[in-house]
């Protein structure tokens, strides 16, 4: 603090802000100290700015990578101990190489932005979706029911599929996307890395039985059928409803008591 | 990587049981959380106590289980510190009120519940060296089947599954037998009914669990599964009453009738799994 006694905590000029004020102008961002704007503030503001960039993709705006592991890894521990669902899908462009080929590297970029537009509208806010590698996307859904997991990721695969992408004034494309899912075991701590596997995993499925289609790895088998709540549960129903106490719990009144219980299961 | 649990990878992580019997180690354990199992595991211990065994109680629940605040302790040092080398295992051995020894996980084990193969190897070796010192181990498990319950599970010799007679906790119980059985081979598990509210319930839910076991997951005859009822424990004022006072209530109500239930299950267990102290 000694070592500045200005009214400035830090000197700006020192602080060489060029390499800085550069990144955030190409990301299209005001680099001027603003009128009245004190150094700190000033550079609270650059710092703001370099942050967010390093958790976007500069192509599509999306998240990127960084910050889909990041929220990724607080979801794996949310639900380790709340049991909630959360699935994570990973899609990716179909045939995108031979848009690349065909049409060329601007036509591809196009297509990126388009479909990761797409995406961003699919979804609600708590949602987080990131471009995950080249033409891949990761789509991270809290609360995500596993009865819904697959009608949400169908509706996001049409409506990519639904789009039809100006690449140039007299060409527009129609591209498809596969999509490989897997739920958050529930309860359980487990690893990233082993969550993204298993989505992975159903992305090769999608892939190899055909594209434009939807693969979800099943939630791990915690479930308890209705036949089975019902064997279970019979049998307190009659408990509340008071037939057990007023039937004697001897041996020749069982044949009685058991009949009842029967007919429910 | 391969610490997580998707089904085809957890059979190589979750020893099939017997891993290696490890002497008397009773896993207390839930499918929902909430109903328990921390306070049977402090009171069982002490009900054991007074009747001259050796009991360690272990937060295998990884700090969350809440036993230092059952137990009114402030430890120095604990399991946490034998992770990271700071301290022995001896030093983290505590005396409980109620006569028995209790391990506590320290606030941060949470950082080991994912279970790479050297915690997995330390926690073994952990509890292998607490076996030969102790009459009884008790583990105060998590509920549910996060793989540190599994796993904490899978090494022990006897499961205590704690329920309530509400139909979610039963529905859980019953769910989180099926994995036993279905991933660790478990072929017998022992019923505790806790907060019953009508005496004599706790049997007949555990013929009805039986039952649908039977019918669903025992489905290969050489491989039956039984449920064994160990005993009930009344709804008691008494339980929340010495939680709020930061009492054992085994050391303080022993008469009251939850007491008077613990009592039972520690005989029940003592004729039953536990040797007589010599
Ligand atoms: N027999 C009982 N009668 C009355 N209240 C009880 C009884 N048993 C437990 N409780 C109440 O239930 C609460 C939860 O008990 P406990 O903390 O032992 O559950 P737990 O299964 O260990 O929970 P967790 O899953 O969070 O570890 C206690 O604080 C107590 O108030
Ligand atoms: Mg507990």
């Amino acid at each position: 603090m000694t070592r500045f006694p200005d009214t400035s905590l830090v000197n700006l000029h020192n602080l060489k802000l060029d390499d800085a004020c550069a990144l955030l102008q190409h990301d299209a961002k005001n680099i001027e100290q603003e009128a009245g704007e004190s150094d700190a503030a000033y550079l609270q503001r650059l710092i703001d700015g370099l942050c967010e960039l390093s958790l976007r993709d500069p192509l599509t705006g999306l998240n990127n990578r960084r910050h889909f592991r990041s929220v990724l890894e607080r979801s794996i521990d949310i639900v380790a101990r709340s049991g909630e669902s959360v699935l994570l899908l990973l899609l990716d462009i179909d045939r995108f190489k031979s848009i690349n080929d065909g049409h060329g590297h601007l036509a591809g970029d196009q297509v990126l932005r388009e479909i990761a537009s797409c995406l961003a509208h699919c979804l609600r806010p708590m949602d987080t979706v990131a471009r995950y590698g080249g033409e891949e996307f990761a789509i991270i859904l809290p609360n995500c029911r596993p009865a819904f997991g697959l009608a949400v990721a169908e509706r996001i695969r049409k409506s990519v599929a639904a789009l039809s992408i100006p690449v140039s004034p007299l060409l527009s494309l129609k591209v498809t996307i596969s999509i490989g899912g897997a739920y958050a075991p529930e309860w359980v701590r487990s690893t990233t890395d082993l969550w993204i596997e298993r989505a992975d995993k159903q992305l090769y499925r999608a892939k190899s039985e055909g594209r434009d289609q939807v693969c979800l790895d099943q939630p791990r088998e915690l479930s308890v059928s209705a036949e089975e709540k019902g064997l279970l549960f019979g049998h307190l129903l009659m408990d509340e409803s008071g037939i057990q106490e007023n039937v004697p719990r001897d041996a020749t009144s069982d044949e009685q008591s058991n009949a009842p219980k029967r007919e429910n299961a | 990587m391969n610490d997580g649990l998707t089904p085809d990878v957890e059979n190589k992580n979750t020893p099939k049981v017997p891993l290696k019997p490890l002497g008397k180690v009773l896993a207390v354990t839930s499918g929902k959380g909430g109903v328990g199992k921390t306070f049977v595991s402090a009171n069982l211990a002490a009900a054991l106590a007074s009747r001259g065994h050796r009991v360690l109680v272990l937060d295998a629940d990884l700090g969350l289980a809440n036993l230092d605040v059952v137990l009114n302790l402030h430890p120095k040092v604990t399991l946490h510190d034998v992770f990271t080398g700071k301290a022995k295992l001896e030093d983290a051995i505590l005396p409980a009120p109620g006569g028995f020894s209790v391990l506590l996980a320290g606030s941060g084990m949470v950082e080991y519940s994912r279970l790479t193969t050297e915690v997995r190897d330390e926690f073994l070796r952990i509890i292998s060296s607490l076996v030969p010192r102790f009459d009884v181990v008790l583990m105060d498990t998590g509920a549910g089947i996060s793989d540190v319950v599994l796993f904490a599970v899978s090494l022990a010799s006897e499961v205590l599954m704690v329920a309530t007679p509400e139909p979610t906790s039963l529905t859980d119980a019953y769910a989180t037998i099926k994995v036993l059985v279905g991933q660790q081979q478990r072929q017998t598990v022992r019923l505790i009914v806790n907060q019953s509210t009508r005496s004599g319930s706790g049997q007949a839910i555990t013929n009805q669990l039986q039952q649908v076991l039977d019918r669903f997951v025992a489905t290969d005859p050489e491989h039956p599964i039984q449920l064994i009822h160990l005993g009930d424990i009344p709804v008691d004022p008494e339980v929340r009453q010495a939680i709020m006072r930061r009492q054992l209530m085994m050391q303080h109500t022993p008469d009251c009738p939850a007491g008077k239930a613990i009592a039972q299950l520690a005989r029940t267990l003592e004729r039953t799994v536990i040797p007589k102290p010599a």
